[in-house]
């Protein structure tokens, strides 16, 4: 091949490489090496003090799932990292659909607005998409911790006479996440639905069919890549959410996250940090794929 | 049929797409609302007052914050926009080239991996450098943003880029102009709304990451996001509210001066 490159090819080829070399140095820096030295450090003994030791070990990788039963040495399943797996995956799961039950009428509601209002109201879910992730927890935290609006309102009115305990819960998590990704859910559902045809609703409605059966049989199918693509755009920042967690579940409702943190904090075991923080990306570089593959389905047989 | 059947609507979907924006916006609204609160609590309102805002603006930490946010978010995109210009010259109108998908799976790297993994190697390789150095300076925080930085400064330069007229630089070459002329005179000018709007998008990026500056910073490096996370859990007063509602005025305008920038054909 580099053979028959001609002398102009090849120049075009090394001022290519010139170009690209300063993001790809910062990205080796700050990116994809720390990346692989992580890969190195789950397969390492930990320090005492945190930190490692420079020992080959599988023991992270164990520790991972399973754990050494302290009283008759027996291997068992970890309970306490099952039950965070177990949780993350049940709340992004569940945030998922529940962003979908939100974003599906409200990107149909903007993909059905006359051309020019459209614009406008996308604008209205970019803002909060755009908006420090922080912030907006923190603003869900003021609404509904204990003295916060929501119960405030509610003893005012003489609903209730005690605050009800939302705040620290699985519950306030999921409501925080739905809240926090949203948008994302919208974006893309919106971007397929402005491509639909509504003459084949129409049809469909010519053939007697019900407003149901039409979302059913007819808008479904064709927003189905909208659908998906939402769905992972939701479920992988879920799978990996610290912020959110950690502010609205206040330290006992861990996700994969903060599991992950505690091992560089008060757990020093900074192995098992990085073999957490290595299955954590490989789940997410499934549904990814997964994704990938998906949509390469849909093209080809569309196209 | 008398009555017009309207094709579009669907049963109860205009109702929670209506809710959906106001549980969006509620939530922000009573944030900003309350940040101007005379009294010390975030849901009882007891008056209007600026107290939270000078009281945000003298506390001495948090100013040391803010600069330290701009200061990183400046240099941070500056260095993500400088690259990311020279990266998306070299990746866009060009034939497929050996290593392509290396190259983006490198730049879109940071938008794939999930924020608390890239801390954590982050974490891991800084501390190494720490402790063989001895530096524990704002340089870290620095490369850290950049990094991250860079997807989101490429994509919308990128995009400009290919939305562009080849011809233009191609009769500008033929007129014997060198190629950095060309860059300079013809291609610059035509892609600054991209730069710009790159350039903002990884300033906002920059000002409002929590994780990866919460585990690389060192000790007294916080920046304002960081500074709230640790404020968060004490007893928070109006105060937060005033910082947030300034980050929120900043992200907003941005986000509008972003969109219109897009609007801006030739």
């Amino acid at each position: 091949m580099t053979d028959l490159a001609t002398p102009q090819e090849r120049r075009a080829a090394r001022n290519r490489w010139l170009l690209l070399a300063p993001a790809l140095t910062i990205l080796i820096i700050a990116a994809s090496g720390p990346l692989l030295i992580t890969l190195v450090y789950s397969f390492l003994s930990a320090g005492d003090y945190g930190g490692v030791e420079w020992q080959f070990s599988w023991s992270a990788w164990f520790n991972v799932f399973m754990e050494r039963d302290i009283f008759d040495d027996t291997l068992g399943f970890s309970d306490a990292h099952l039950s965070i797996f177990w949780r993350s995956v049940k709340l992004s799961l569940m945030t998922t659909l529940l962003c979908l039950f939100f974003g599906f009428p409200t990107a149909y509601f903007i993909a059905t607005r006359p051309k020019k209002q459209r614009d406008l109201w996308m604008l209205l879910i970019i803002i909060p998409f755009w908006t420090n992730l922080l912030i907006r927890t923190f603003a869900v935290v003021e609404l509904i911790r204990n003295e916060g609006t929501v119960n405030t309102l509610l003893i005012w009115t003489g609903i209730i006479d005690e605050p009800i305990q939302m705040l620290f819960t699985e519950f306030s998590i999921l409501v925080g996440m739905v809240y926090v990704y949203l948008p994302l859910m919208v974006l893309p559902l919106y971007a397929s639905m402005e491509r639909l045809d509504f003459s084949l609703v129409e049809a469909g409605y010519d053939l007697y069919a019900t407003r149901i059966k039409v979302l059913r049989r007819v808008i479904l199918p064709l927003v189905k890549p909208g659908v998906i693509a939402g769905s992972i755009l939701v479920f992988v920042p879920s799978l990996g959410a610290y912020v959110t967690p950690r502010v609205m579940g206040g330290g006992n409702q861990l996700m994969i996250g903060n599991l992950i943190e505690l091992q560089f904090g008060q757990g020093r075991n900074w192995p098992l940090g990085a073999a957490l923080s290595i299955t954590l990306l490989a789940i997410v570089m499934i549904a990814l794929l997964a994704y990938v593959r998906t949509a390469g389905e849909e093209d080809t047989r569309h196209g | 049929m008398a009555r017009s059947f309207n094709i579009r609507r669907q049963t109860g979907f205009t109702a929670i797409a209506m809710t959906c924006f106001v549980l969006l916006y509620m939530p922000i609204i009573l944030l900003v609302v309350y940040s101007f609160n005379s009294g010390t609590s975030i849901a009882i309102w007891e008056g209007f007052s600026w107290r939270w805002y000078q009281s945000a603006w003298q506390n001495e930490q948090v100013q040391a914050a803010t600069v330290r946010s701009l200061v990183i978010a400046l240099w941070a995109s500056a260095i993500a926009t400088t690259v990311a210009v020279l990266a998306a010259l070299a990746t866009t109108r060009t034939r497929k080239f050996k290593g392509q998908s290396a190259v983006f799976a490198m730049i879109n790297q940071p938008l794939m991996v999930p924020e608390i993994v890239t801390a954590v190697a982050l974490l891991i390789f800084f501390a190494m450098i720490k402790v063989a150095t001895g530096y524990t300076g704002l340089l870290y925080l620095i490369i850290a943003h950049s990094a991250f930085c860079i997807p989101f400064a490429y994509l919308p330069i990128r995009a400009r880029l290919q939305g562009m007229d080849l011809n233009l630089e191609q009769a500008a070459a033929d007129l014997y102009a060198t190629p950095f002329q060309v860059f300079r005179r013809i291609t610059l000018p035509q892609l600054w709304p991209g730069i710009l709007a790159g350039a903002m998008l990884a300033f906002v990026i920059s000002l409002d990451d929590v994780v990866i500056t919460e585990f690389v910073k060192s000790a007294g490096q916080d920046t304002l996001p960081t500074y709230m996370l640790g404020q968060l859990r004490r007893v928070v007063t109006p105060e937060i509210n005033a910082i947030s509602t300034v980050l929120l005025g900043i992200s907003v305008t941005f986000v509008i001066i972003f969109t219109v920038l897009g609007k801006i054909k030739k």
